[in-house]
């Protein structure tokens, strides 16, 4: 992915990047493909020969490739809706050099072979990184543990059931522990299904007078707390995925400051939005 | 005759028992000797001869013996080491069982002459176990016993074949041979208990 | 002459908990003995004549029973195999009623083996008859344990000092647990190796090292326990597939390569080949899977024997 004969230079921008605590006026040196140095000014200064392609950033953002580590590419199985092609160039349209993809196709992202034809896909026909993410339960059926190792070792980064809870306290108590061998993170997909069954949109008046069926919040608090709870007894790493509560944000909060290792990442979409609290997990997936 | 103190855990007190050194080292030693020539002598040689110790006591002896009679006449004779615990025959009426310890006898007795070695004989009852522990093992051709002290009071029709010593004892006494082998030296000591 | 050996201080053995460091080198040097004594062509003694040994086994086995009964017959005792499906437990009689029945035929020693830990206790302080628990739940085996350590002091003379892991499934196996009571009161150095799900981290004493990794936990050792991962476990997800499990946990000869030139290679059997042992390491000259059978009838005649030798 990497163009090594790339000279470019990228000036009059704005540029940040946190590692480097820079938020400001910049420009970049690109020698052979690598960031030669960072410029604290709008870089019209800056020596180069005919090899350097020059882009006038005319004042926009100038970011790191940014990572999504929750997106889902379909493919094997459900190539009619987006393909790891078209999922990595929407990626990169977006300024994305690595994505994580959910383990949710068909078949199921639950051992080291569909492990491997991604990541073999990726390399081959893939816009940006690709990092895969395993699923935790065979099928992601929530009854037996995958292959975690085997597939860790193919290259998955992290685990996740991803559009499906794992319901089953005790067998997400052994995912917690399991993981703990091989260093990696589960991503939880919160959600109490009995909770949750059958809702299409947030519980509240509203779907009263629409006359839909609700779900409520605690759907996803109670979820939450219990994954909480079990990294505690555990002390494996736990990620919440797409967290749209604020009882769930205060319980991450509160774990956080208890030491307990668990990250959270919101939803994005719903973060233009000025709601309270939503949830969205059901009728994102519908 | 001397004065030797042993603890008594009852009473917390110092009893004097009266104890009497039968044998010395020197004496021993050519005790052994001769019994080492006599077994030589019977058997015309150490052909199909072997020593079988009982433990603890009689393991030293028959390796004295076995020493001796390489000394005299120039000649290896096997030594082994036999357990007598599992064949004892006050096991139903005892408080608490013996000790088990090793039985090492590497070699094949079917056949050969074996020579039971004991330190004490008394009541002939080990003897007894011995030979019954022996029988289990294999075959020998003939028994003989070697025994260093016989004290007499025996309770089975048993009787040894080579004596170093014989000592008329009450049954209030008790004769106890020590070797320098287990740590002390050797010596036979009559005690009154 | 009749010296008095060292003596056992209950009338049971239930588990290497309860045994003090005296106590277990007294069972392994009485095995001495034994051992001897199954070398032979007779291999049997006279010593416990009359005496009468019942195995009650309310769980099925066929090496720990069958090793109790010979140890039995080569003690000249009378063995009962008590079976569960044909006693009166079927007919809803009580567990302590039946142990009583079988005290009553005049049983000296009751061997028990049951699902529910604890069982062996409650029916040593019932009956007077001395209890050896074969096994109860998952919390002790210490015959097995007793075996194990007798093997590795034939081969090294020494327990104190080794560095010994235990691999695989540590929670659910009383083997284990037996075997850790054991080692560590005689001074051996003690790893444990398997998935976090099958070593409960918290509950073990803090002395204890924990691995999750072979290739870490094998490095330097003098010997390695394999146990038997039970293959009804991983439906309750304690580790993905026995491939999984083989992949990561499985002894092979590379993995033992990293420990101590010859180390001792220890199964309680049954093995599974292919999942926690490969048949490689299994046949190897380091294998002393079969010394071990044949040790636990040595260790268990020295048990029964010293049991029945303290009625003072």
């Amino acid at each position: 992915m990497m163009r090594k004969d790339l000279n470019l230079i990228i000036r009059n921008g704005h540029v940040i990047d946190p590692s480097q605590g820079i938020d400001g006026k910049g420009a970049l040196l690109v020698e052979g493909g690598k960031i030669k140095e960072v410029f604290q000014d709008s870089g019209f200064g800056i020596q180069a020969d005919s090899t350097y392609e020059i882009i006038d950033a005319g004042g926009l953002y100038v970011l790191p490739g940014l990572v999504d580590m929750h997106v889902h590419l379909r493919e094997p199985g459900y190539e009619y809706k987006e393909t790891i092609k078209t999922g990595t160039m929407a990626a990169v349209r977006g300024g994305f050099t690595s994505v994580c993809c959910m383990p949710n196709t068909k078949p199921v992202n639950d051992n080291e072979t569909v492990t491997e034809f991604i990541l073999r896909k990726a390399y081959a026909e893939g816009a940006c990184y690709v990092y895969t993410i395993g699923a935790i339960t065979k099928g992601q059926k929530g009854e037996e543990l995958a292959e975690m190792g085997m597939m860790r070792e193919a290259g998955c980064v992290a685990f996740s059931d991803d559009g499906l809870p794992v319901m089953n306290s005790l067998l997400m108590r052994r995912a917690l522990e399991y993981s703990k061998v091989f260093g990696v993170t589960i991503i939880s997909h919160a959600e109490d299904l009995n909770l949750s069954s059958g809702g299409v949109m947030n519980e509240g008046p509203l779907s009263l007078r629409l006359g839909l069926r609700g779900i409520p919040v605690e759907a996803e608090v109670i979820a939450i707390k219990r994954d909480i709870e079990l990294a505690a007894l555990t002390g494996g790493r736990l990620h919440i995925a797409h967290v749209s509560t604020a009882g769930g944000v205060r319980a991450i909060r509160e774990a956080k400051r208890d030491g307990i290792e668990v990250t959270a990442e919101p939803v994005r979409i719903t973060l233009p939005l000025q709601r309270k609290q939503y949830v969205i997990t059901i009728p994102m997936q519908r | 005759m001397y004065l030797k103190p042993f603890s008594c855990k009852q009473g917390e007190r110092f009893f004097y028992a009266m104890s009497k050194e039968l044998l010395d080292s020197k004496d021993m030693d050519r005790t052994i000797t001769r019994m080492a020539h006599e077994i030589l002598e019977k058997s015309r040689g150490v052909e199909r001869v072997c020593l079988v110790g009982i433990q603890r006591g009689g393991v030293y002896l028959a390796k004295r013996l076995a020493e001796k009679i390489k000394l005299i006449e120039g000649r290896d004779v096997p030594v082994g080491a036999l357990d007598i615990a599992l064949y004892r025959d006050d096991l139903n009426i005892r408080k608490e069982y013996p000790a088990v310890r090793q039985t090492d006898i590497p070699f094949e007795i079917t056949g050969q002459v074996v020579v039971l070695v004991d330190d004490v004989l008394f009541t002939g009852r080990s003897i007894r176990a011995a030979m019954d522990a022996l029988m289990d093992i294999g075959r020998p051709a003939r028994i003989e016993l070697a025994v260093l002290i016989d004290r007499g009071h025996r309770e089975l029709p048993v009787r040894a074949d080579f004596v170093g010593r014989n000592i008329p004892t009450s049954h209030e006494e008790n004769v106890e041979v020590e070797f320098l082998e287990d740590g002390g030296k050797d010596k036979v000591v009559l005690n009154q208990e | 002459m009749s010296e008095t050996g060292q003596q056992l201080r209950n009338k049971d053995i239930v588990g290497i908990k309860d045994l003090s460091c005296d106590e277990i080198e007294l069972i392994l040097n009485t095995a001495v003995g034994f051992r001897d004594v199954l070398r032979r062509d007779i291999k049997k003694v006279p010593t416990l004549r009359g005496k009468t040994v019942v195995n009650l086994f309310f769980e099925p086995s066929t090496r720990t029973r069958t090793s109790f009964e010979l140890a039995a017959k080569r003690l000249s005792t009378d063995v009962i195999n008590f079976s569960v499906s044909a006693s009166s437990m079927v007919k809803g009689e009580s567990l302590i009623d039946t142990a009583m029945t079988i005290q009553a035929l005049g049983a000296d020693i009751v061997i028990i083996r049951h699902s529910s830990s604890g069982v062996p206790h409650l029916l040593a302080r019932h009956l007077n008859a001395s209890v050896i628990n074969a096994g109860d739940g998952i919390n002790e085996h210490p015959t097995q344990a007793l075996l194990d350590a007798f093997t590795i002091m034939e081969k090294y003379s020494r327990i104190k000092g080794l560095k010994i892991a235990i691999v695989g499934d540590i929670l659910h196996s009383r083997v284990a647990k037996s075997n850790i009571y054991c080692l560590r009161t005689l001074g051996a150095e003690v790893r444990l190796i398997g998935p976090p799900t099958l070593i409960p981290e918290g509950l073990i004493d803090p002395d204890i090292e924990i691995f999750h990794s072979m290739e870490e936990g094998l490095r330097d050792i003098d010997v390695v326990m394999m146990l038997r991962i039970q293959m009804e476990r991983q439906d309750r997800g304690f580790f993905p597939t026995t491939d999984e499990y083989f992949r990561f946990w499985g002894l092979t000869l590379e993995r033992l390569s990293l420990a101590r030139p010859g180390a001792m290679v220890m199964h309680p059997g049954p093995m599974n080949r292919g999942i926690e042992i490969v048949s490689a390491v299994a046949d190897s000259p380091q294998s002393v899977i079969l010394e071990q059978v044949t040790n636990g009838i040595a260790a268990r005649m020295a048990v029964l024997y010293l049991l029945s030798g303290r009625r003072g």
